[in-house]
């Protein structure tokens, strides 16, 4: 299952290929990046119906996660993908919304990767 | 004969009085004084009663000549001894030399009584003549004491009033150099209000920068753990995949790598940090600008972005790789960007809170180097600033923002730095609805 990795933080690609060597290697999971909301949107235009799942940092320079959230969830065709937020701030405003714009889930920086793997399997 | 006596006397008496009351009274001579015109009267009545002339003379004579000479030793009359001898004396010598003359029997043989009488009387007019122009040279004299102790008031007066006056200007001098003292603390604890105001806003986009590379740093960490785990684990097999054990000793690397990186990333910000509230050094130093600018664009953007999570701004970076080194005091020029970002940001918000679907808010910073300059721009697309208002920008105080929300001084305090402190230019291009950029040259 293909997952989508959206944070400008570039070194987040490592970590994540890091962390997940194993599912990588087993083929559980396959990673993709990107690191801007409108990079996340070119891919997923690039590779429709291939990303299962989609992880996504809020807060992003120019287009936010919660833009990208409301773009998918508006103009993607269906089935859409499941759509993560991820925010460094865990305030109620920004899970409202985001829970508002139709995410899936959410999650607050520092990741907890066990956790992370946790819902990962079980959204398979 | 004795009444000329008499009067001569009596006048030098009172004559003696009133110089001792007009010039120093003196109660002891007033007294002795007073007894020698009753003693001068009390001897006119006993002459009159006895009428022995020939001993009664002796003793007008006696009296007036050891009068004088008693006088002459005075301190009290010093002043007036040549004045007594020219008024009384000639009449004294006068009288003494015709007595001495009547007694030895010498007045009948030579034929001077008429003389001497004449010289008598021309000695009592003498005495007069003498007497009243001394009285019209006292009055004299009073006057011009009385026009001296006036003129002594009125310099005393003056000395007063200019005492007075120099009294109040003294006061007043060091109440304004209190007021000017007062006046220059203020300034200081405005200055620091202001870089602690915009330490305020940088607080949570400190913390949010500071966040992100500290979990990394974490993580790496934690990773790495399990891949020297890992690593273990390969080694304690029969059958050893050296391939993956080269790639996780290279992985490990990178992460030790990665770490550093991170630490350092958290290192520079809180220094940052520091600096910007510390009280400038005024030391200049080689600076990167190009990481000045991206520091502060960033500790402004998520400065921002944590006091308002709707708000958001797309960044455009265009640095000149080619941008050497630059003298500068990093946290005043720090204190400069993060102000003209903050402004940039603010403008942009504004923008939006008034086309909430249509606009989409871009900060862009350039760096440019120029012959003999560099010059960073900060450019917004946001409300820009009417004509009104553009004057008055760069004024101390001056600021759009509701009360309690700016100093009024970032701007100011900005033009400061960048003219007198680097001797460089901070100008502003704008149009009202559309865009704001503020360029700053610095000579190198």
């Amino acid at each position: 299952m293909k997952i989508l990795v959206v944070d400008d933080e570039t070194d987040i690609q490592s970590l994540f290929e890091q962390r997940f060597r194993r599912e990588i290697r087993n083929g559980d999971f396959s990673f993709a990046f990107a690191h801007s909301g409108e990079s996340a949107l070119t891919y997923l235009t690039e590779h429709p119906s291939e990303v299962v799942l989609i992880l996504s940092d809020i807060n992003m320079p120019g287009m936010s996660g919660l833009e990208l959230l409301r773009e998918i969830r508006t103009t993607q065709p269906a089935p859409p993908p499941k759509v993560m937020m991820i925010t460094a701030y865990g305030d109620n405003d920004s899970y409202n919304q985001a829970m508002q714009y139709g995410a899936n889930d959410f999650l607050t920086k520092p990741l907890d990767f066990s956790l992370l793997k946790e819902k990962l399997k079980n959204t398979i | 004969m004795s009444i000329a006596h008499f009067l001569a006397a009596f006048f030098l008496i009172r004559f003696l009085r009133t110089y001792l009351k007009t010039t120093a009274p003196n109660p002891h001579w007033e007294a002795r004084l007073l007894t020698a015109q009753y003693v001068v009267i009390g001897l006119l009545c006993v002459e009159a009663v006895v009428e022995k002339e020939s001993v009664t003379r002796w003793i007008w004579d006696a009296g007036m000549v050891g009068g004088l000479l008693y006088l002459r030793r005075q301190p009290e009359f010093v002043h007036l001894q040549n004045r007594i001898l020219t008024a009384v004396g000639p009449y004294v010598a006068v009288a003494v030399v015709s007595d001495f003359l009547d007694a030895t029997g010498l007045y009948r043989q030579l034929p001077v009584k008429s003389y001497f009488e004449m010289g008598t009387f021309f000695a009592l007019v003498w005495m007069f003549a003498m007497w009243q122009y001394s009285n019209k040279q006292k009055k004299a004299l009073d006057v011009e004491r009385l026009k001296r102790l006036e003129e002594e008031k009125h310099s005393q007066e003056l000395e007063r009033l200019v005492a007075e006056r120099t009294a109040m200007i003294t006061r007043q001098k060091e109440e304004l150099e209190q007021t000017l003292f007062e006046l220059r603390q203020t300034q200081d604890q405005l200055i620091q209000r202001e870089k602690m105001a915009s330490l305020g806003e940088l607080t949570a986009g400190i913390a949010h920068e500071i966040q992100n590379p500290l979990n990394f740093v974490n993580n790496f960490s934690e990773v790495s753990a399990e891949l020297i785990g890992e690593l273990e684990d390969e080694r304690q097999k029969p059958d050893r995949d050296t391939g993956l054990e080269e790639e996780i000793l290279t992985d490990l690397k990178q992460n030790l790598q990665k770490i550093t990186h991170h630490g350092k990333r958290a290192d520079a910000i809180v220094k940052g940090m520091l600096q910007h509230s510390r009280a400038s050094s005024g030391q200049k130093e080689a600076a990167d600008l190009n990481a000045l600018a991206d520091e502060y664009l960033r500790l402004a953007y998520h400065g921002l972005r944590a006091k308002d999570k709707t708000f958001n701004a797309q960044l455009i970076t265009e640095f000149d790789p080619g941008l050497g080194k630059i003298s500068l005091v990093r946290q005043d020029i720090g204190r400069v960007l993060l102000n003209l970002f903050t402004n940039a940001f603010y403008a942009t918000e504004e923008k939006r809170r008034q086309q909430p679907d249509t606009y989409k808010p871009v900060v862009a910073v350039r760096t440019r180097q120029l012959p003999g300059a560099v010059e960073i721009c900060v450019h917004d697309n946001g409300t820009g600033i009417p004509e009104t208002v553009r004057q008055k920008i760069f004024q101390p105080f001056f600021t759009t923002k509701p009360s309690g929300q700016g100093t009024g001084l970032g701007l100011s305090l900005s033009f400061d730095i960048v003219t007198k402190g680097h001797g460089g230019e901070l100008k502003v291009d704008t149009e009202e609805g559309e865009f704001t950029e503020f360029t700053i040259r610095l000579p190198v």
